[in-house]
């Protein structure tokens, strides 16, 4: 709280100084000049007789939408259960990845700040910077379609994530515990295995958990470029313009993702 | 050796830590799940090996086909692409605090009535669930192809986002501080601006500043299905098998998603 004094001498309070105020003032114009200076780029490439038209579009879509083509999700169940086993697989996979290159990239176990840990961070930074749809339209064009692209594209974008939020949590034990086991002449690895790793393990467990999650979002999605599982039936759908059998789709992706989310909230509240 | 004796060399080998789950049928029941479900996820991958075994020719290829990366043949066409999907981001975040704002509050139990708290929620839920590629397919339908759909993809997943952690940091505040700011006899908004805000601001800037980073990555993909930005580029580069362009753009990507990571970092630690 700044205070200014009036000509007569008594103080005057404020809560910032004229030049903080002015200082705020000009962060919120430029904030708002950006932002309008942006739809205008925005605005000039959009086609705005197609927009005034969306409220009918939109009627339009939702009318083709319902009813739901309820009879189609009897060939959904095995490209569902593909997206479950892809999110799955492809998070045990990130997990045996990224937990050595976690322990690799923490400064407190890294066998060399110099060399190991920035070439680690690179790799961890490299895989969390390309989205996993990304990821799967390389893997697709490499392993052709199918769902051992989608398990490799979880598995790429996963690995980033799981090791910088585990290395993180390495970062931040206690370092007496650390301590108190090499005072009882323990070697590295017994260090390792009785001093670190119970400490990040509740951190662990709830990282793998909430990836997954993510995971299985991601994996709905992954289909449209071809690596396989629910979003494969959605693009067919879509592309034929079915869109009832795309509301189906919606409704079972909603399911999934709600009982997924549920579980993860289940295990992470359980484990920290 | 006399039963008086206590050996404590052996005894320190026999510890063992608590399992993580204490019961152990129960302990027993999860490890047999867990490895039943991997070997049935495992048999449903259904590998094509030859088509595999070319992969690893094709990749040779392929990686081949990325280096040099190609900055300046296609060099417009990134550049817009990249203006592109800044300017989504920049407007998307601001779009989407904003309208979260409302949200966050409806959504928090402790400043609005049960009616407007389940709609917000609502509203929480529906655009967590989809991915933003399945909303970027719905806007894009509706308003036509271009970086307008993208914008309002990932305007209405922000709101979800920042609503929703806001909405946790709001019902966690003291609220012996709004009771203060209440007692003063204050309306609801002068509650608001002078005994939540100031608690949140911290928390709100913080997202605020990580949600900027999220759209830009997002907005990097959403060009695979028509939604404008980066992604288009990338999508056309693909299609078009010039690689090394690819390449380029990946590269583009990987640096400002990497500057974005830092910018937000450091806005996070100076408010925090």
């Amino acid at each position: 709280m700044a205070i200014l004094t009036r000509a007569d001498g008594t103080p005057d309070w404020r809560r910032r100084t004229p030049k903080a105020d002015l200082l705020v003032w000009a962060g919120w114009f430029g904030a708002v000049a950006l932002t309008v200076a942006c739809f205008q780029f925005i605005s000039d490439r959009t086609i705005w007789p197609f927009v005034w038209d969306a409220p009918a579009q939109g009627a339009d879509l939702i009318g083709r939408m319902f009813p739901p083509r309820w009879s189609y999700a009897s060939q959904l169940w095995k490209p569902l259960l593909d997206t479950i086993n892809m999110a799955t697989i492809g998070t045990a996979l990130a997990i045996v990845i990224g937990v050595p290159l976690a322990f690799l990239a923490a400064h407190n176990t890294t066998p060399s700040r110099l060399v190991v840990r920035p070439v680690v961070l690179f790799i961890i930074v490299a895989s969390r910077s390309i989205n996993s749809l990304i990821w799967a339209l390389i893997l697709v064009i490499i392993l052709g379609p199918g769902i051992l692209a989608g398990i490799m594209a979880i598995a790429l974008r996963s690995v980033g994530f799981i090791a910088k939020l585990l290395y993180e949590a390495i970062e931040e034990i206690d370092a007496t515990q650390v301590e108190a086991v090499t005072a009882t002449g323990a070697s590295r690895p017994q260090v390792l295995g009785w001093a670190i790793v119970p400490q990040v393990m509740p951190a662990f467990a709830g990282i793998s958990v909430f990836r997954w999650d993510i995971n299985i979002r991601e994996a709905t999605v992954l289909g449209l470029v071809g690596a396989g599982g629910i979003g494969m039936q959605m693009q067919a759908s879509i592309n034929v313009l079915a869109w009832p059998q795309v509301t189906t789709i919606f409704v079972l992706i909603l399911g999934t993702v709600l009982v997924s989310e549920w579980l993860s909230a289940r295990v992470r509240h359980a484990v920290i | 050796m006399s039963a008086t004796h206590f050996d404590a060399a052996a005894a320190a080998r026999a510890w063992r830590p608590p399992p993580l789950i204490e019961t152990p049928w129960l302990r027993y029941a999860v490890y047999l799940g867990a490895l039943a479900y991997a070997l049935v996820a495992f048999s449903t991958i259904e590998v094509n090996w030859t088509r595999a075994a070319e992969g690893v020719e094709r990749a040779g290829r392929f990686l081949s086909g990325f280096f040099p990366p190609d900055f300046v043949t296609k060099g417009d066409d990134i550049l817009a692409g990249l203006l592109e999907s800044l300017t989504m981001t920049v407007v998307s975040t601001g779009i989407g605090i904003i309208l979260s704002i409302p949200v966050a509050l409806g959504a928090s139990r402790n400043l609005a009535p049960l009616p407007v708290y389940l709609f917000c929620r609502g509203i929480i839920a529906i655009s967590r669930t989809f991915q933003e590629i399945i909303i970027a397919i719905v806007f894009v339908a509706m308003v036509g192809f271009g970086p307008l759909a993208g914008t309002l993809t990932l305007a209405f997943a922000t709101i979800g986002f920042m609503a929703k952690l806001i909405a946790e940091d709001i019902e966690d505040i003291q609220a012996s501080q709004a009771e203060a700011v209440r007692a003063t006899g204050s309306s609801w908004f002068q509650l608001l601006a002078w005994g939540v805000l100031p608690q949140v601001r911290p928390r709100l800037i913080g997202l605020s500043a990580y949600r900027l980073d999220i759209n830009f990555r997002e907005s990097a993909v959403l060009g695979l299905v028509g939604a404008g930005g980066i992604g288009d580029t990338l999508n056309t580069s693909f299609d078009r098998y010039e690689f090394d362009t690819a390449a380029a753009v990946l590269i583009v990507i990987i640096v400002i998603v990497l500057a974005c990571e830092y910018a937000s970092g450091y806005i996070r630690r100076q408010v925090q």
